[in-house]
């Protein structure tokens, strides 16, 4: 499965968000702007749910390029600690369970999981007791 | 400098209005503040108007007359109508002419606003894996606030109560069928935590002022409704919103602070003057936040605010008297102004079934929208 644009995340086993560094004023953005100026920097993969909300709705197409059958998911802002506060899915939870401050990881989900060239887009999912802060 | 003050209001009913373009809806809103004036078209030295979706608002002489008119379209998103008043409070006050108009309207189609990541310079992905919704981010920025200020779920249901049981009584509103609480609360989930009850939905409508300096009011008998302050403001670094793939970990105030704080100073009023406020609603969280960011109330102390009822038309601060956007839609040209003319038709005493009772002198209006921008009016008698 292809990533839903280049750029976005790491190739690697446990993919982190490549984020964008302003070489003059070392403010991080994401994603990274197509500018000289922004030095590639991966993120970090942990963080905690900032806010969170479920769409409830299938967004319309264009721009959405979910499957036709809309199943309802999770939206969060993640803070990366000391980063930035990136969007993205939650994967792995329960709505009903979704709480601020839970700790998440990023992971990599089909945009359409039915389809199997379906895009790979980033989410977020929760950490095991493990790695739990 | 002239004081400015509000000579004529118009408005067309807010909804849906089939066979009505928006620019009609507009003229019809021209034509009945210029009766309410008691003037005519030709009268008129200048104009300033817009529309976000319903095409160029000098086209309207073709309607109204081709008198040579000065006709300038104003373009700004949300701020279309509280830049379009800003512009002609301004020109008076320049003294380049004494007698103008400030005019919006609009007509959206049904449904959500359907942003595409092009317009606002993101990246394609944005949309096509489902975060280019003006709803879903609604939803984030107020469960955030709820969490840092105590705000529970049911004063998102009271802010929306109120808007429809304000709306029923106000003749230009689009919904006007008061919902209890319990069916607001129950009703289908959009975006965690609204229900379909607390977003406003895109609409149709028209609305007109009539501005003139102090010489020109006076000679009409009508320098009643003064303009005391028109400000529009963008954001500062660290606010938040919508449509942002990521935001910056130190987070920072907001073009609605900006443009409060600089409407009051130009006033010369604060916060404790003001005797009713419209106040953006595009959610019904909007209304709770903007009641903060306005200078009304600390944060978190809205909670207690609706439970008391204190925002309520026999309140303290009666907010959104005429059901503000929950109840009328939100034709994004129209709807500033919309906030404005309501303010004029209350402190004229003329609001029928929905006027305050409390004698009213000062009124308050803002408008607040993408990408940051927010405008505010304040006026007294």
């Amino acid at each position: 499965m292809q990533p839903i644009a280049e750029g976005l995340f790491t190739d690697e086993t446990s993919p982190r968000l490549i984020g964008g560094r302003n070489r003059l004023t070392g403010a991080l953005t994401f994603p990274r702007p197509p500018d000289d100026r922004y030095e590639a920097v991966p993120l970090s993969r942990t963080g905690a749910v900032w806010s969170f909300t479920v769409q409830r709705f299938r967004p319309k197409s264009p721009p959405y390029a979910g499957s036709k059958d809309f199943a309802p998911y999770a939206v969060a802002y993640v803070e990366l600690p000391g980063e930035l506060i990136v969007e993205g899915r939650l994967t792995g939870v329960a709505f009903e369970d979704i709480r601020i401050g839970m700790p998440v990881e990023l992971t990599l989900v089909p945009l359409d999981p039915a389809k199997a060239d379906s895009p790979l887009i980033h989410a977020f999912r929760p950490r095991g007791d493990g790695a739990a802060s | 400098m002239s004081d400015v003050y509000i000579v004529g209001a118009g408005i067309h009913p807010f909804g849906r209005t089939e066979g009505v373009s928006g620019l009609d809806q507009g003229v019809f809103a021209v034509r009945e503040a210029l009766a309410d004036a008691g003037l005519e078209w030709k009268d008129i030295q200048f104009a300033f108007g817009g529309s976000d979706a319903a095409g160029a608002a000098d086209t309207m002489v073709d309607r109204l007359g081709l008198t040579g008119i000065q006709f300038i379209n104003v373009k700004n998103g949300c701020a279309v109508g509280g830049s379009a008043l800003f512009a002609a409070a301004t020109t008076i006050k320049a003294g380049e002419f004494d007698l103008g108009l400030a005019v919006g309207f609009d007509k959206h189609p049904r449904g959500a606003f359907n942003a595409l990541p092009g317009e606002y310079n993101l990246p394609d992905w944005y949309g096509e894996a489902g975060y280019m919704l003006t709803t879903q981010f609604f939803a984030m920025k107020i469960r955030r606030y709820m969490h840092e200020n105590g705000i529970s779920a049911r004063s998102l249901g009271r802010v929306a109560e109120k808007a429809f049981r304000n709306g029923a009584l106000a003749p230009h509103a689009w919904r006007r069928e008061p919902v209890d609480l319990d069916t607001i609360m129950n009703a289908t989930m959009v975006s965690d935590p609204y229900t379909k009850f607390m977003f406003c939905s895109p609409a149709e409508g028209g609305v007109a002022l009539i501005l003139a300096g102090e010489k020109t009011a006076r000679r009409m008998g009508r320098a009643t409704i003064r303009l005391r302050a028109a400000a529009m403001r963008t954001r500062p670094p660290g606010s938040f919103e919508v449509f942002a793939p990521a935001i910056s970990i130190e987070r920072g105030g907001s073009a609605t602070r900006i443009a409060a704080r600089d409407a009051f100073a130009l006033a010369g009023v604060g916060p404790q003057d003001i005797d009713i406020a419209q106040i953006q609603d595009t959610e019904t969280g909007a209304e709770i936040m903007h009641m903060a960011e306005n200078g009304f109330c600390r944060d978190g102390e809205q909670e207690k605010w609706l439970a008391e009822g204190r925002t309520e038309l026999s309140g303290a601060l009666p907010v959104n008297t005429d059901g503000g956007c929950l109840a009328c839609g939100e034709p994004i040209g129209a709807s500033g102004l919309r906030q404005v003319y309501e303010n004029v038709i209350q402190l004229r005493g003329a609001a029928g079934r929905r006027q305050v009772a409390k004698r009213l002198k000062t009124a308050y209006s803002h408008v607040y929208g993408a990408p940051g921008v927010a405008a505010v009016a304040i006026l007294s008698r």
